[in-house]
């Protein structure tokens, strides 16, 4: 069989002998053997994340550790802010920050999470880019920074409404974390590295552990009946219904962040008239999109039928137009709406909430409502 | 009543010249949670592997041929606010349209229940 020799090539991550005892239906995903769901499936994954619990294995994600050579965490700090629009020299110990490594024209390398860890920053990086990522970073930061790519260190995320309860049976301290806090905590006798963060849209945490120790950390957290192992498929329902971006799909190295509507993750400090602007690659085109708008815009979409209307439907400005005006980037089914529910992008002057444009879907066009994001609100311990 | 089977996982029962036509268990096992459901318009004219319907499951979107040509007869409009039926009872009250069979010989080409097992074993 062809699927035979594609698997035998796939990565696993510490938590493979994991997914197949657990059921989990494997499939190829940036590189790595992964599980798409379990038995539930994914619409039940979805629900029970939102109800309860839900642990992802996001193993296959890239963590790097940034050092300055001077030993200052702010020289390392000042090196990345070169690399990304975000503020990282004002970001305390203990928070972490959404972020974008840029290039020379404003486009989206991959999109990160940054985390302050007092002593060194350390980076969240998707799969799929994480190798171009650490050669991007070498490029331009190694006279500044020791780069180490933690090979070594599991990820597991688990998100819900009750991820609150099952982690603190292992470290009440959790429970004062807040949104984008982080703290280096021993759970299980394991040096882990816990943010209150996700991609879900629900409260939750993100939990770097030692890959040795990662298989008996998820057992002992799926040992709590309100945890519920989920796959890929669950997680891509959850991050569209909350409005977040997924990196080669609604955002890549053609839209710049502020096309994306990512400007909230750009402060104020590096921004025309703010501490430090600009100084990073692409900063001329973005610092003057923030200044004056862009031709075009990510928006929120919802399908008024039930058909789902899925990533790469051309959009439409009505329903009988030639030439299409846009794009579906996303698009699924919202199992937590009980509808449809997509995102793309738009020119700006259609991208006003209720202004109504067509997808084109099996030959006919289908109305859309541009609507806020998130779909879903997100629950967020701020 | 006979009921046969296409390689493509459809399958159909045959009351004299009409066939019902629905998605095997198999099938609605492979393609996880249906969420929406497009059939046919009553009355049109189909042809054997034809596209005749849709079903999305919340992964992607499948199409389901027409095993045989004929004209349709009857859509199940159920399939609509309730897509989820195709999941919890795909062989029986699932069923996604009738056909008024144009041609009895395009049968012979189709398996029975056992052929099918092995088919999908």
């Amino acid at each position: 069989m062809l699927a035979g020799d594609d698997t035998q090539s796939l990565k696993r991550t510490p938590l493979y002998a994991l997914h197949l005892a657990r059921g989990g239906k494997m499939v190829p995903f940036a590189g790595y053997d992964m599980p798409v769901q379990y038995a539930p499936g994914v619409l039940k994954e979805h629900l029970h994340t939102r109800n309860a619990a839900g642990l992802f294995d996001v193993s296959h994600m890239g963590q790097i550790e940034l050092r300055a050579k001077s030993g200052k965490l702010e020289d390392a700090a000042r090196a990345l802010e070169a690399l990304i629009p975000q503020d990282i020299v004002a970001l305390p110990p203990g928070r972490q920050r959404y972020a974008q490594f840029t290039n020379e024209s404003g486009g989206i390398l991959d999109d990160l999470m940054v985390t302050n860890l007092g002593d060194r920053l350390f980076l969240v990086v998707n799969a799929a880019c994480k190798d171009a990522d650490e050669a991007h970073l070498r490029a331009h930061l190694a006279d500044a920074c020791d780069i180490t790519a933690l090979t070594d260190r599991a990820l597991i995320a688990l998100q819900g409404p009750k991820a609150e309860a099952a982690l603190a049976k292992f470290c009440a301290d959790v429970a004062k974390m807040k949104f984008m806090d982080v703290a280096e905590l021993s759970l299980d006798g394991l040096a882990c590295i816990v943010s209150r963060s996700g991609y879900t849209g629900e409260d939750g945490f993100e939990i770097s552990v030692p890959a040795d120790g990662a298989e008996r950390l998820a057992t002992a957290l799926l040992d709590n009946p309100d945890v519920l192992p989920i796959g890929l498929g669950a997680r891509d329902s959850l991050r569209l219904e909350a409005g977040l971006c997924l990196y080669g799909h609604d955002i890549d190295t053609a839209t710049t962040p502020v096309e994306a509507a990512l400007n909230w993750s750009i402060q104020k400090s590096r921004r025309n008239g703010g501490a430090r602007p600009g100084g990073f690659l692409g900063a001329s085109a973005i610092l003057s999109q923030l200044d004056g708008g862009t031709a075009r815009l990510r928006v929120g979409l919802r399908p008024e039928g039930r058909a789902p209307v899925r990533e790469n439907a051309p959009l439409f400005a009505s329903a009988d137009s030639a030439e299409p005006v846009g794009t579906v980037t996303s698009g699924g089914f919202g199992p937590s709406l009980n509808a449809p529910v997509a995102m793309g992008y738009l020119p700006a002057a259609l991208a006003a909430r209720d202004a109504v444009v067509f997808a084109e879907v099996r030959g006919q066009r289908l109305p859309l409502r541009v609507a806020a994001m998130p779909f879903v609100p997100n629950t967020y311990k701020r | 009543m006979t009921t046969l089977y296409t390689p493509d996982h459809e399958w159909l029962k045959i009351e004299g010249d009409v066939a019902t036509i629905g998605i095997t268990d198999y099938a609605q096992e492979q393609l996880g949670d249906v969420v929406f459901v497009e059939l046919p318009k009553v009355g049109r004219a189909v042809k054997k592997a034809e596209a005749a319907a849709v079903v999305e499951s919340v992964k992607a979107a499948s199409d389901v041929y027409a095993p045989i040509s004929g004209e349709v007869l009857e859509v199940n409009e159920t399939l609509g606010t309730e897509p989820g039926l195709v999941n919890s009872d795909a062989g029986g009250a699932a069923w996604f349209f009738k056909l008024r069979i144009a041609d009895k010989s395009e049968l012979d080409g189709l398996m029975d229940e056992a052929a099918y097992k092995t088919h999908t074993a």
